[in-house]
Parts: structure tokens; C-alpha cells; sequence
């Protein structure tokens, strides 16, 4: 009698354990899922946060100058009259320098380290490739201002200007003096810096495509450049295009790099090979140095500006690469 | 008959040096790519390892003319990069927990993922400007905060691509099986799913250091520099991009050897990170 109510006393005392542990159990679920929930969320906060303060920040140039600030190309702190032309003709043309030399160069390499590159090297080229997304930007900067600049001024600059001297538009284009920094140098260093990105997305799409098809190509008798023009580059198109978006996201917003070597100059000439500025170098050059609210602003609208720009194209990116990613998966 | 033997063969040809083109082509594309990082790094230790003595590690940042090393900077940017992993890591992996586990298929996922991936190559330098809004601007002075705030900003993006892709490797049936033992999923993703991604993760905050470490713009306007040796976090501090920056544009020969001694120094640590990463990640691969 007594062994029987203590059991049965066991199992209340069991039961009861049992519930509470169970609670804690639902207590604790409830509480990290609401915590990792929240830190979710915050990536987003954190977004908006970006945009709602840049907007509030620039609220002062907005009002002193309207949608003319983007249309204007004076920049003087001392008169107060801002306008953004010069940064964003800047920021667009190094990115467009760099587009240019940039892309070709990450599809050869691409192409070489899909299909020519002995697999035993495969490894080896393609992590120093990569290496090359690890050198942080200043050190590009300070390589370019006192490595490449000087060489370019003395040894590729002088015969560009002759060469050019007697042909119209490409004589505005490549008009002296050699500065060795400018536009020009900006846009090929942004070219290098940004082959890695471009080069791994570029690979990461050649490897969606599905062998059969490339060794069909190669059965009919295809050479490799063929099946590479007539088979990959055309399934992997959307990709290689988002590739490159991201590769123009990264040289539009690069900020370091090209403040060494840009000249900081807030003006328009025909010449590439001229100082000019870009919207990042102007807010990284002038910033802790601007005085007064509508200098402050004008530099921050020159940030909103860029976020814009730099959003768009990082989306676009982002929407055509989801779309490989979904051919792929099928 | 002939003539149409000798137009295959022109075809033919053709085909062939055209191939034969693209792929020298190719090659000398990856041998552009491969000579700017032998240069960029052949020059980094030529002008680097010139300066490199103990000074550096044991004396403050010198006026102009003096000597001096990269003592205060070298500090800072430790004081300014675990801040700033503190600040980052947690939350970033908490938002990557919630993406691969708990909203795997919500919409909200999807949302955030996209928005971070664009945040994960947004330029920094808007992060310089939003901290400076949020923090300099408000409490009207450069702090140390403040810029590891900027920097911690930074890391949430990699670690959360980073978390998120390494749990959604763990198998579910690792999962099932916790659950049918009966542990809640807040002890399952604890016990079980952290386990199993722990190298993946660990990695992911390695590269999200790698990448704060040579950051300098987010820090111009946030952290500032400082000339002097400071522990204090409500002021100004040194960190090393920022003292190479300065250094390399001024005037002065021993300001200028600095710089490189310290680009030297940044750059072996972040690539020393990078591979660092890659060696953990190629090791242990969640099975």
C-alpha cells in the first residue's frame, strides 16, 4: 500500500517535471526563433536605415538646389553652389573604362580555366586569380599612385597622345599633358580589381552548363572555341550578363583605389586621360574637410546618389543570376 | 571535285586558327591576370620589407621627419576589427539561422536574401556615411564606436550568406532524427545543426574579418585617426588603412616608407585570412 502511493506520488512528481521541462522546451523555441526572426528582420532595418538617412542627410541640398544638383557641374565650397555632374560623369566613365577592359579579360580567363587549364593547375590559377579579390583597395591605390601611375605618365601616355594627335575625336579623347593619374588610370585599375569577381561568377555559370551538350558540340566535330562561342556563352548569357553587373556594382561604389589615383579634379573635359573624380573619391576626399551644412549635404546627396545607382545595378545582377540559378536547378 | 577538297580545307583551316587564336588568347588572359598580382605583390614586399623593423611594432606613429613605427594604428585596427566581429557575428548568424531553418521557405527569406546580397557588395563607403548620420553626427564627435560599428555593419552580410548557405548543407535527416528523440528545433539548430556547419560558419567570420581589415572608407569619417596610442572607444582612433592613406599621400620619405610597411602588413593579413579560410573550408565540408 505504502510502495504504491509512493509510485504513484513518483509519477506525479514525474508528470509535473515532465510538463514544466516540456514548457521550457516551447518557451525556449519561441524565444530563439523570435531572436533569429528579429535578426532577420534587422538586415532589412538596416537597409532602410541606409537609404532613410542619407535622404535626411541630403535633405539640405535637395532644397537649396532641386533636381539641378544633378545637373550642375560647378563644385565650389567657397560661393556654396554644389552640383553633382562631374562626380557622376566620373564615376560612370572609370566604371565603363573598366567594363571595357575588364570583361573580355575575365571571359578569356574564364574560358582558359574551364577548358584549356590542365586540371592539375585548375586549382592553383584559380585561387591566385581569386587572391586578387583579397588585396584590400588602398593597397591598389597606393600601388597605382606611386607604381603604375609613373610608368603609365612616362611610357604609355606620351606614345597614346602622338599616336592619336592627327585623328579627330580620339585626339579629345587622348589629349595630353601625361598626368599619369586621371580618369583613364582609374578606370584600369578598377579593370583589374574587378577580373576576380567577374572571372568566379563567370566559371560558376560555365559549370551550369550540362556536359552532354558541350560533348555533343564536340561529337559533331566542334573545335573548343566553337563549342565556347556556340554552346556555353549562349546557355550561360543571363549569367555572364549578371557576372558582369556585379563586376560594374563593384567599380561604380570602389572608393580607395581610385581616390589615389583620380586627381580629385570636380570638372568635365574631353580628355580621358585628364583628372577628374568620381562620386566616392569626392566623399572620401572632402568629407572630414567640408564645412558647413550644404557642403556636408551635397556630399551626402553625392552618397545617395551613388547608393541609387550602385542598388539598380546590384539588383539587376542579383535577378539575372537568380534566373540561372533556377535553368540550373530544373 | 578538286576545288571543293581545297574550299573544306580553307574551311578547315579556318576553324583551326581561329581556335588557335581564342585560345592564346585565353591563355594570355589568365597571364594578364596572374602578372598584375605578382607585380602588385613584388612591389609590396620590395618597399614594405625596407621598413620592416621592430620599431614598427613597439613605436607610436612619428611627426613628420621623426622616427616612429605602427604601433597605435596596428592596435586600433585590432580594437576596431574584434568590435566590430562582436557587433557582426551575432547578429548575422542568428539572421542566417532564422533563413535556413526556422523561414526556410518563407517569403521573408527570399526578401533577405536578395537585399543582403546586395548589401554584401553595396559600396562601403555609404556604410561610412549612414554611421556617420547615425552616430557622429548625433553624439557630435568621431568615436571608436563609431567606426566599428561601420565595420560591423560590414560583417553582417558575409556571415549571414555564409550561415545560411552552411546549414542549408547540413542533411535533414541529421534533423529528423534529433526531432524523433524529441528535442525541440531551438536544440536541434544548437546541438545539431550548428555542429555539423560549425567549420562553414567559422569561415564565414574569417572572411567577413578579411574583408573589414583592408576597409578604409567606412573609417575615414567614423573612427577618424588618432596620433596617439588611445584605449579610449568614445574617441578618435587609429587604425592602419586609415594611417596608410594618410601616410602615403603626404610629402614625406619616412611617412611614405610607412605606409608601405603597412600595406605590407595589412596585406599579409588579409590574404593570410583568405587562405586561412579556404584551407577550413576545403578540410571540413558538412557531410
Amino acid at each position: 500500500m505504502q510502495e504504491e502511493t509512493a509510485t504513484i506520488d513518483t509519477l506525479i512528481r514525474d508528470e509535473a517535471q515532465r510538463a514544466r521541462i516540456l514548457r521550457g522546451f516551447e518557451i525556449g523555441d519561441r524565444t530563439f526563433r523570435l531572436l533569429t526572426q528579429t535578426a532577420a528582420i534587422a538586415v532589412l532595418v538596416i537597409l532602410a536605415g541606409v537609404i532613410f538617412s542619407l535622404i535626411y542627410g541630403s535633405m539640405p541640398t535637395w532644397r537649396a538646389f532641386g533636381l539641378g544638383f544633378l545637373t550642375s557641374e560647378s563644385w565650389n565650397p567657397v560661393t556654396e553652389k554644389f552640383g553633382a555632374l562631374p562626380a557622376i560623369y566620373g564615376t560612370l566613365l572609370t566604371s565603363i573604362i573598366a567594363m571595357l577592359i575588364g570583361v573580355p579579360i575575365s571571359l578569356g580567363i574564364a574560358i582558359f580555366l574551364t577548358e584549356i587549364c590542365p586540371e592539375k593547375l585548375r586549382r592553383t590559377i584559380g585561387i591566385a586569380i581569386e587572391l586578387l579579390a583579397g588585396i584590400p583597395s588602398i593597397i591598389y591605390g597606393i600601388w597605382g599612385l606611386f607604381v603604375f601611375a609613373p610608368f603609365f605618365q612616362t611610357y604609355v601616355q606620351p606614345p597614346l597622345i602622338d599616336i592619336f594627335a592627327n585623328i579627330p575625336v580620339l585626339n579629345q579623347l587622348f589629349a595630353g599633358p601625361p598626368y599619369g593619374i586621371g580618369l583613364l588610370t582609374a578606370g584600369l585599375i578598377l579593370a583589374i580589381m574587378v577580373l576576380p569577381f567577374i572571372t568566379s561568377i563567370t566559371r560558376e555559370v560555365f559549370d551550369t552548363v550540362p556536359p552532354v551538350l558541350k560533348e555533343a558540340a564536340y561529337g559533331i566535330g566542334c573545335t573548343r572555341w566553337e563549342v565556347m562561342r556556340r554552346v556555353v556563352i549562349p546557355y550561360t548569357r543571363v549569367g555572364i550578363i549578371g557576372g558582369v553587373m556585379l563586376g560594374l556594382g563593384r567599380a561604380l561604389g570602389e572608393t580607395m583605389a581610385v581616390t589615389f589615383v583620380i586627381g580629385n579634379a570636380h570638372r568635365i573635359v574631353p580628355s580621358i586621360m585628364a583628372p577628374g573624380t568620381t562620386i566616392s573619391a569626392s566623399i572620401a576626399n572632402e568629407f572630414t574637410e567640408a564645412v558647413g551644412e550644404l557642403y556636408t549635404s551635397s556630399l551626402v546627396a553625392l552618397g545617395l546618389i551613388l547608393f541609387f545607382i550602385t542598388f539598380i545595378v546590384l539588383a539587376a545582377a542579383r535577378l539575372m543570376l537568380m534566373r540561372i540559378e533556377k535553368k540550373a536547378g530544373v | 571535285m578538286a576545288a571543293t577538297e581545297t574550299k573544306r580545307d580553307g574551311r578547315y583551316l579556318r576553324r583551326q586558327r581561329t581556335n588557335w587564336t581564342a585560345t592564346v588568347l585565353s591563355i594570355g588572359a589568365a597571364g594578364f591576370g596572374l602578372t598584375w598580382l605578382a607585380l602588385i605583390l613584388l612591389v609590396l614586399v620590395v618597399k614594405g620589407f625596407g621598413g620592416l623593423n621592430l620599431a614598427v611594432f613597439t613605436e607610436m606613429t612619428p611627426p613628420p621627419g621623426g622616427a616612429g613605427g605602427l604601433l597605435n594604428p596596428i592596435v586600433g585596427s585590432l580594437i576596431l576589427t574584434v568590435l566590430a566581429v562582436l557587433i557582426g557575428t551575432p547578429l548575422g548568424i542568428l539572421a542566417g539561422t532564422y533563413m535556413a531553418e526556422y523561414g526556410r521557405y518563407s517569403k521573408l527569406t527570399s526578401v533577405i536574401r536578395f537585399i543582403n546580397d546586395i548589401l554584401l557588395s553595396a559600396p562601403s563607403i555609404v556604410v561610412g556615411l549612414f554611421v556617420y548620420e547615425i552616430m557622429v553626427a548625433r553624439m557630435g564627435h568621431f568615436s571608436a564606436w563609431a567606426g566599428a560599428v561601420a565595420l560591423g555593419i560590414l560583417v553582417i552580410p558575409v556571415v549571414v550568406r555564409t550561415t545560411e548557405d552552411m546549414l542549408l548543407l547540413v542533411p535533414n535527416t541529421l534533423r529528423e532524427a534529433s526531432s524523433a528523440l524529441g528535442l525541440p528545433q531551438w536544440l536541434v539548430i544548437r546541438h545539431v545543426a550548428y555542429r555539423a556547419a560549425r567549420a562553414g560558419m567559422i569561415t564565414g567570420v574569417l572572411l567577413a574579418v578579411a574583408r573589414i581589415t583592408g576597409e578604409t572608407a567606412p573609417l575615414l569619417f567614423t573612427a577618424l585617426n588618432n596620433q596617439f596610442f588611445s584605449w579610449d572607444l568614445n574617441a578618435p582612433m587609429s587604425s592602419l588603412p586609415v594611417v596608410i592613406f594618410q601616410f602615403a599621400l603626404s610629402p614625406y620619405q619616412d611617412w611614405q616608407q610607412l605606409a608601405w610597411t603597412g600595406a605590407l602588413l595589412i596585406t599579409v593579413a588579409v590574404l593570410g585570412l583568405s587562405i586561412l579560410a579556404r584551407v577550413l573550408s576545403s578540410k571540413k565540408v558538412p557531410t
